[in-house]
């Protein structure tokens, strides 16, 4: 059976700090019947320096990414909302009016988030599965409201119990470089978050976003909580554990 | 105007504050209420997208909407001045209170009042200014400054004002919030018909009719347009519309985004000065028309800001905002609308780090009703202050190594290598509780996953590579 050609691209988070999410990410797309490249130049698609303005920095890095990426071919599919929104939103604003602004509209009409790929454009979507827990789903601003992704997490966690968060699309503090250059405000922002999660009674934490996640996780670690953080490949790939 | 302190420094100063908790306490109603107004009401999002165009067509025909105006006041016996900065502003309306011999002034919820610091500017003249809004009326009994664009003491709790109005008005102490109200509404009766003048803001101008438009919730604005025998308006000179029809749409999503009210108690309209025949209403009326830096921000990449109409929606669902508190800010207009008006009034010196004070999560520009793109216009001033070099010199530096790292997949392996090497002394089962360097607040106050010793990258070069 010959599957659909896919380009996974990591993010630089995922890549240096939780591997397991890329190898997650890649055994879903695998059992979806896909057939999986990873262009190994691949590095950091240029959000923090964005995100802090300064914009030739990223326009470095988008560039870069941008080569990587356009002498591929196939959906590009990113296990980050985030890191997605970059591509598919502000690719386009940091080239246009430049040479490079054919080559970001066709990257960024490539570009796909993990969960929406899986639902929108598959279709025959996994569950995930977890046996005898419960999750929360944090909803990461940048994909919900940057892409619009809410029910693709919903549909792919129908078939696990989901126990409500108060909140659960609301910000988690992290905000990027802001984390750093704000972290009491970030923290407190974040602690709120972690109070809403503890109530809510779950054994895990599922999010789409390493970068808010592992915030959350930091956090749940500090405060020494038994509740677990899982990105929803991981569940979708059966890693539970 | 300026603060010397950072925003940091306030907001850290605030941060877990009885002022921080009432804040989050009082924001509730307003978000709550906002989403079920919204939500039975199905026009909103179109009624969004017809403000949106009413008001960016203000924008781009102001002069010629202003001028309309002008000539329609005028017509009416009305005095319309305009003042390119808060000394012009200011010296107008001292002159109006001087000429018309008015020593005791009423005032109605007025932010622009505040942005010029009118209050101080006239008390200095000796002129006794009274605030008649329930929350202005405190924060002016108080000494305090308003911390939210439509709920001035959102900072407060009840039983502050209770304590406030037990010692500066002498009465006995009570905390229901009727009886509170009652001993304001006593006082200030009183004060009402005495008053000379009364000066006011100003929700929305027409310019077909030379009308001025108040919204309130107390009857407050009411009572200072049409009791003193002078009335002042005061405007932002973006606070204009075309037509009444238009106003009327821009009143629809006004007050559902503010107060998740479907309409404000009262919508009161000014039609210029009493006429032969009406049995009250002021004999003066003037409309101060008021730059001050608006002409600057409108020529530049934030003018989109200036069709704001002032619901406070966005200050509601900031996460920062709901944290801190408008006070953090260190200036009239907080939240996030606040970050982007401030460093345009009053420059990016000290102002620019405001815009840093988000974490981009677009909730801002979710409710916001004219839909004004809040997040990007924050990160076009992130990229002035950026190109100012503004930025710490760490960030600056780090920012720059880092791209020249990730243009190179050698040196990205590399430098994720050593990373990995230099954080495994440091690490605790794959987590570091401690980082030096600008990293720190990180783990201030959170873990943090320690480098890979194999990177996804490595791993599939191991396994998958060709």
């Amino acid at each position: 059976m010959e599957g659909q050609r896919v380009q996974l691209l990591v993010t630089c988070l995922v890549d240096a700090l939780a591997p397991q999410v890329g190898r997650a990410t890649l055994a879903v797309l695998e059992n979806s019947g896909c057939r999986v490249d990873f262009p190994e130049g691949q590095t950091c698609c240029g959000q923090p320096a964005f995100n802090v303005g300064l914009t030739d920095q990223a326009r470095e890095m988008a560039a870069h990414t941008l080569d990587v990426l356009d002498e591929t071919e196939g959906p590009i599919v990113i296990p980050s909302g985030s890191c997605s929104q970059m591509i598919v939103h502000h690719y386009v604003e940091l080239f246009e009016g430049t040479d490079r602004a054919d080559q970001a509209e066709r990257v960024a009409a490539r570009t796909r988030e993990l969960t929406q790929f899986l639902v929108d454009d598959l279709g025959a979507a996994p569950s995930a599965s977890c046996d005898g827990c419960s999750v929360a789903y944090h909803y990461s601003c940048h994909g919900l409201r940057g892409l619009g992704l809410e029910a693709q997490a919903d549909r792919l966690l129908e078939d696990i119990e989901r126990v409500d968060l108060e909140g659960d699309k609301e910000c988690c503090g992290f905000g990027g470089l802001f984390s750093v250059e704000m972290p009491a405000i970030s923290a407190a922002i974040m602690d709120e978050k972690l109070n809403r999660v503890e109530a809510s009674g779950a054994d895990i934490l599922v999010g789409g976003d390493v970068s808010c996640l592992m915030h959350l996780e930091g956090g749940l670690r500090r405060r020494g909580s038994k509740v677990v953080v899982r990105h929803i490949a991981e569940l979708l790939a059966g890693d539970d554990k | 105007m300026s603060q010397p302190v950072s925003f940091v420094t306030r907001a850290d100063a605030l941060l877990g504050s009885k002022e921080a908790a009432a804040v989050v306490k009082g924001i509730r109603h307003f978000t709550e209420a906002r989403d079920r107004v919204a939500e039975e009401f199905p026009i909103m999002e179109e009624l969004r997208d017809r403000a949106r165009t009413i008001r960016l067509h203000s924008l781009r025909h102001l002069d010629r909407l202003l001028g309309h105006f002008a000539d329609q006041v005028t017509a009416l016996g009305g005095t319309v001045h305009f003042a390119a900065d808060a000394d012009e502003a200011n010296r107008i309306v001292a002159e109006i209170l001087h000429r018309s011999g008015s020593r005791l002034v009423v005032k109605s919820k007025s932010m622009v009042s505040e942005e010029i610091e009118l209050n101080s500017h006239l008390e200095d003249l000796g002129v006794e200014v009274v605030e008649t809004d329930l929350g202005e009326f405190i924060v002016q009994l108080a000494g305090d400054t308003p911390s939210h664009i439509i709920a001035p003491v959102l900072h407060l709790t009840r039983q502050d004002v209770a304590a406030l109005f037990s010692e500066k008005l002498g009465v006995e102490y009570t905390d229901d919030p009727t009886e509170l109200n009652e001993i304001a509404r006593t006082h200030l009766r009183e004060i009402f018909l005495r008053a000379d003048a009364g000066i006011s803001g100003v929700n929305m101008a027409i310019a077909e009719t030379g009308s001025v438009v108040l919204v309130t919730n107390e009857g407050n604005g009411r009572l200072t347009t049409t009791a003193p025998r002078v009335h002042i308006a005061l405007m932002g000179m973006e606070r204009i519309v075309s037509r009444w029809q238009d106003a009327a749409v821009v009143l629809e999503v006004l007050a559902r985004s503010a107060t998740g009210q479907r309409l404000s108690v009262y919508t009161s309209v000014i039609t210029g000065p009493r006429r032969p025949g009406d049995p009250d209403g002021p004999e003066e009326t003037h409309v101060v028309v008021i730059d001050n830096g608006r002409s600057e921000i409108l020529s530049g990449p934030t003018a989109e800001i200036l069709a704001c109409i002032r619901c406070g929606a966005c200050l509601n669902v900031c996460p920062i905002f709901r944290t801190v508190g408008g006070h953090a800010y260190g200036t009239v207009y907080s939240g996030p609308i606040g970050s982007i008006v401030t460093p345009g009034l009053h420059g990016m010196e000290p102002w620019w780090e405001l815009p840093y004070a988000s974490t981009m999560c677009g909730a801002c520009e979710e409710v916001c009703p004219i839909r004004i793109q809040i997040p990007s216009m924050l990160l076009h001033l992130r990229e002035r202050a950026a190109a100012e070099g503004r930025l710490p010199g760490w960030l600056n530096r780090g920012m720059s190594r880092y791209a020249r790292t990730t243009t190179d997949p050698q040196k990205w392996r590399r430098a994720k290598k050593w990373a990995s090497r230099l954080s495994a002394p440091l690490a605790s089962r794959g987590w570091l509780r401690r980082i030096p360097g600008p990293g720190r607040g990180w783990t201030q106050y959170r873990d943090l996953p320690r480098p890979a010793s194999e990177s996804f990258n490595e791993w599939w070069r191991t396994n998958r590579g060709s």
